[in-house]
C-alpha cells in the first residue's frame, strides 16, 4: 500500500529508497521447514518456494543460482550475438536478475506469467529448460518454440510461461484474462504480468489495472523500473508515480528494492498469497537498473544517453553479488561451476540441434492446420 | 416456417454454443442488456459470469479474451461498431493471430470477434461505417462475412468451434433481411467453403455479404439476356479458390462486387488470382468502394461511395460483350 516513491532523478531510479524494505540477513536455516518438493519448479532449480529464510538457507542459494544463471546466460548470449550465432540481437536483462528470480520464487509451477521484450530472466526463473531456451534464441527446431519465436517470444505454456512479448505492455491484459479464466475454473492460480517502466504509459496496461481491480482478479503486476524507457529517463516519461497508477484503481501497490532478490521475493510472496486467497490484484514496482544497452544493436547505432560514470554508479549495487554475499563462499563457487557447465551444455546442445527446414516456414500458423497459399502463383 | 433474421440467427448460434460448451463465454459492451440485439436474453439463461459486460476498454478486453483462450476458454467478443476493429488491430492481428506460430504451435487462441453491424449503417458517418474484412484477410485472420440468416447461424457456430481466432463481420445492410427457415435445419457451415447461390453459364459474379442477395436479384432480372452465376465465398479468408475456379471454368467471365475499398481490397485479390490461375475469355471487372474511401454522412453521399446494383448490371453487360 505504500507509495514511497519520490520523483526519481535521472539515473538514480534504481537506487533503493533508504526507507524501503531491507533484506533480512539473519541466521541460517528455514523458519518453518524447507521448500515443499511438490511446489518446487521444474527445469533448472530456480524454485526457492517455501518460507522466506533470508541468510544462507536453501532459498538464498536457490535465488543466487537463478540469478547467476540469468546473468551468465545473458553474457553468453551477448557473445553469441556478436559471433552472429544469435541473429537479430537481444535485450539483455543484466542488472535486473533480482526481479525475475525474486518474483518467480514466490510462484507455483501452475501459476502463469507474461513477460516482455527483455524477458529471458523471467522465462528462465519460471523454470524454462536452459537447453531449449538457448536453442530457441539460436533458431533451432529443438527450441522452446521450435525456432519460431526467438528472444522476444520465448514461451513454455506447460510451465505457465505465456510468452515474452515484443509489444510494450501487451502482456498485461493477457495475464489478466488468464487470471479470470483461473478463477472461473475454480483454480487458485495466480498470474504475473512483468512489464517495464515504459509500459506504465501504455493505455492497455491502465485498462488492465482497472479490469483486474474491478473484478478482484489474482494478478500481480510487476513493474521493473530500470529507470529508462529505451533511452529516455523515467522522470521524462512518467507523470506522477508508478505506484500511483495502481492507487488510482484502488489497487494495493508497493515499491521494493529491485536489486535485492530476497526483498523482492518477500514482497512478491505477500501479494501472491493475498491474491491467491481472493484478495485481489497488486502492483509491485521493483527499482532496478539495466547494466547493458537497451538492445545489443545499441552499440552500433552510437546512441549516448548514459555516461560511463552513470553506468558505473548503477552497477555499484550488483544484485547477483548482493545475493552471493549472503551464502557461503564454497556454496557460491559450487553454484557458479554448475551454471557454467549447464551453459556450456546448453550452447553445445543448441549448436548441435538442427536448423528448421525453410519449407516449414509457416508451420503452426493455424491451430487447425490450415495451410496458407504459397507466395507465388501455383500455375506458371 | 418461421421467419429468421440475421441478428436472431446470431443469437441462436450463441445460445446453442453456450449451451453445448461450458467454455464458451461472451465479452462486450452492453451485452447483458443486448444493445446490439444479438446477446439479448443470454444473461438470463447463462448468467453474468459467462455473459460479461466489460468496461469501455476495447484493447484490454480483446487481449483479456486471448488470455482466457490460452487458459482453455472459448470467448466471443461482440463489438458494436466495425471501426473499433481498428482500435484493437494490435490485439487481434499482432497478438492473438501470431501466438500459434510464434510459440511453435504450443497454443491455440479460439476467440471469435463478432461485429453484427458491419459496413454502412446509414447515417452513422465516417467512424461507424467501415467494412474492414480485407484488412483482416490480408493479415491472414480467418474472416467470415455471412450473406443471410441461415449462413450467419452456420458460420457463427463454426467460428466459435474453430481453434483459431475468427473475425465475423455481419453486414448491417443484411440485418433486416429475413428468411423462412426450418429451424431444425440450421447447421454449422464449414469455414473456407463457398457456394453457388444461383447457377448460370455466362458470367460468374463473386458477391460478398449483402451483395449476394442483390446479385441474385440482378441475375433474375437479366435472365433473358445473360445467364449469371452468383458465387458467395461465405468466408473471405481462407477464400474458396477451388469453388471459384470451378465456377469460372463454367462461365469464363468474372465480376466481383464487394464492400472493400478498391485499392488492395478483396476484389483486387479475386481478380488477380483469376488472371493468374483461371481461364478468362474477357477482362474481369470489380465493383467496390472507391480507393481509400471514408463514408460521408449525407445519405446521397453515403450511397454514392458504396457499390451499387446498377454498377453490377453495367459490369455484367460489359463483360459479356467482350472477349470470345
Amino acid at each position: 500500500m505504500s507509495d514511497r516513491m519520490a520523483k526519481p532523478s535521472a539515473d538514480t531510479a534504481w537506487r533503493a529508497d533508504p526507507s524501503g524494505p531491507r533484506p533480512r540477513t539473519g541466521g541460517p536455516g528455514p523458519e518453518a521447514g524447507g521448500p515443499d518438493p511438490d511446489t518446487s519448479g521444474s527445469g533448472p532449480d530456480t524454485s526457492g518456494s517455501g518460507p522466506d529464510t533470508g541468510g544462507s538457507g536453501p532459498d538464498a542459494v536457490a535465488l543466487y543460482r537463478a540469478m547467476r544463471l540469468i546473468r551468465r546466460f545473458e553474457e553468453r548470449c551477448v557473445e553469441l550475438v556478436k559471433a552472429g550465432e544469435i541473429v537479430g540481437g537481444i535485450h539483455p536483462c543484466t542488472g535486473q536478475e533480482a526481479v525475475a528470480a525474486g518474483v518467480c520464487a514466490a510462484l507455483r509451477p501452475d501459476d502463469v506469467i507474461t513477460s516482455t521484450h527483455r524477458g529471458h530472466g523471467h522465462v528462465l526463473a519460471k523454470g524454462a529448460d536452459l537447453n531449449r531456451m538457448t536453442a530457441e534464441l539460436m533458431g533451432r527446431t529443438t527450441g522452446l518454440n521450435k525456432g519460431r519465436g526467438g528472444s522476444m517470444h520465448a514461451a513454455d505454456v506447460g510451465l505457465g510461461i505465456l510468452g515474452a512479448n515484443g509489444i510494450v505492455g501487451a502482456g498485461a491484459p493477457i495475464a489478466t484474462g488468464a487470471a479470470w479464466a483461473a478463477v472461473r475454473a475454480g483454480a487458485d492460480r495466480v498470474a504475473v504480468s512483468f512489464f517495464g517502466d515504459g509500459a506504465v504509459s501504455q493505455g492497455v496496461v491502465l485498462e488492465s489495472l482497472n479490469l483486474a481491480s474491478l473484478w478482484r482478479l489474482p494478478v500481480l503486476f510487476v513493474c521493473e523500473n530500470n529507470g529508462y524507457s529505451s533511452t529516455v529517463t523515467v522522470e521524462d516519461m512518467v507523470a506522477g508515480t508508478i505506484v500511483g497508477r495502481a492507487a488510482a484503481f484502488g489497487m494495493s501497490a508497493e515499491t521494493v528494492d529491485g536489486m535485492d532478490a530476497e526483498a523482492v521475493a518477500a514482497a512478491a510472496r505477500r501479494h501472491v498469497d493475498r491474491a491467491r486467497a481472493g484478495g485481489g490484484p497488486a502492483l509491485l514496482e521493483c527499482r532496478t537498473y539495466r547494466f547493458d544497452a537497451h538492445h545489443t544493436w545499441e552499440h552500433r547505432s552510437f546512441v549516448r544517453y548514459r555516461t560511463p560514470e552513470q553506468v558505473k554508479e548503477g552497477r555499484r549495487r550488483d544484485p547477483v553479488r548482493i545475493q552471493g554475499d549472503r551464502i557461503p563462499e564454497g556454496e557460491r563457487a559450487r553454484v557458479d561451476d554448475e551454471v557454467e557447465a549447464a551453459l556450456d551444455t546448453a550452447v553445445r546442445f543448441a549448436r548441435d540441434s538442427p536448423e528448421p527446414d525453410p519449407a516449414d516456414a509457416l508451420d503452426h500458423l493455424y491451430a487447425t492446420g490450415l495451410r496458407p497459399r504459397a507466395g507465388v502463383s501455383t500455375h506458371a | 416456417m418461421p421467419k429468421l433474421g440475421c441478428l436472431t440467427a446470431l443469437t441462436r448460434a450463441l445460445g446453442d454454443e453456450l449451451e453445448r460448451d461450458l467454455d464458451v463465454c461472451v465479452f462486450g459492451e452492453d451485452v447483458r442488456v443486448g444493445v446490439a440485439n444479438v446477446t439479448k436474453g443470454l444473461v438470463q439463461r447463462f448468467g453474468p459470469e459467462r455473459i460479461v459486460d466489460t468496461p469501455l476498454s476495447e484493447q484490454a478486453f480483446t487481449s483479456f479474451a486471448t488470455g482466457a483462450a490460452l487458459s482453455g476458454r472459448r470467448p466471443v467478443i461482440e463489438f458494436q461498431i466495425p471501426s473499433l476493429m481498428f482500435l484493437v488491430f494490435e490485439q487481434i492481428a499482432n497478438q492473438a493471430h501470431k501466438f500459434s506460430l510464434m510459440t511453435g504451435g504450443q497454443v491455440k487462441v479460439p476467440v471469435t470477434y463478432l461485429v453484427p453491424g458491419s459496413g454502412s449503417r446509414t447515417g452513422w458517418a465516417g467512424q461507424h461505417s467501415d467494412q474492414p474484412y480485407s484488412l483482416f484477410a490480408h493479415v491472414g485472420l480467418k474472416t467470415v462475412v455471412p450473406s443471410g440468416p441461415a449462413d450467419a447461424y452456420g458460420l457463427m457456430v463454426s467460428a466459435i468451434r474453430d481453434d483459431d481466432p475468427v473475425v465475423v463481420l455481419t453486414p448491417a445492410a443484411s440485418s433486416m433481411t429475413f428468411e423462412s427457415v426450418d429451424l431444425a435445419s440450421l447447421a454449422p457451415l464449414p469455414l473456407g467453403v463457398g457456394h453457388v447461390a444461383r447457377p448460370g453459364t455466362d458470367v460468374t459474379v463473386v458477391a460478398v455479404g449483402q451483395f449476394v442477395g442483390q446479385a441474385v436479384e440482378v441475375a433474375e432480372e437479366l435472365a433473358d439476356e445473360v445467364s449469371v452465376e452468383v458465387f458467395d465465398p461465405r468466408t473471405v479468408y481462407p477464400f474458396d479458390w477451388q469453388g471459384l475456379a470451378a465456377s469460372v471454368q463454367r462461365t469464363g467471365r468474372l465480376v466481383v462486387i464487394d464492400d472493400s475499398n478498391r485499392f488492395c481490397g478483396l476484389g483486387a485479390e479475386v481478380v488477380a488470382v483469376a488472371a493468374e490461375e483461371m481461364r478468362l475469355v474477357a477482362p474481369p471487372r470489380r465493383i467496390t468502394r472507391p480507393d481509400g474511401a471514408v463514408l460521408p454522412f449525407a445519405l446521397a453521399l453515403d450511397r454514392a461511395a458504396q457499390p451499387h446494383r446498377d454498377q453490377l448490371v453495367t459490369a455484367i453487360q460489359q463483360v459479356c460483350k467482350e472477349g470470345r
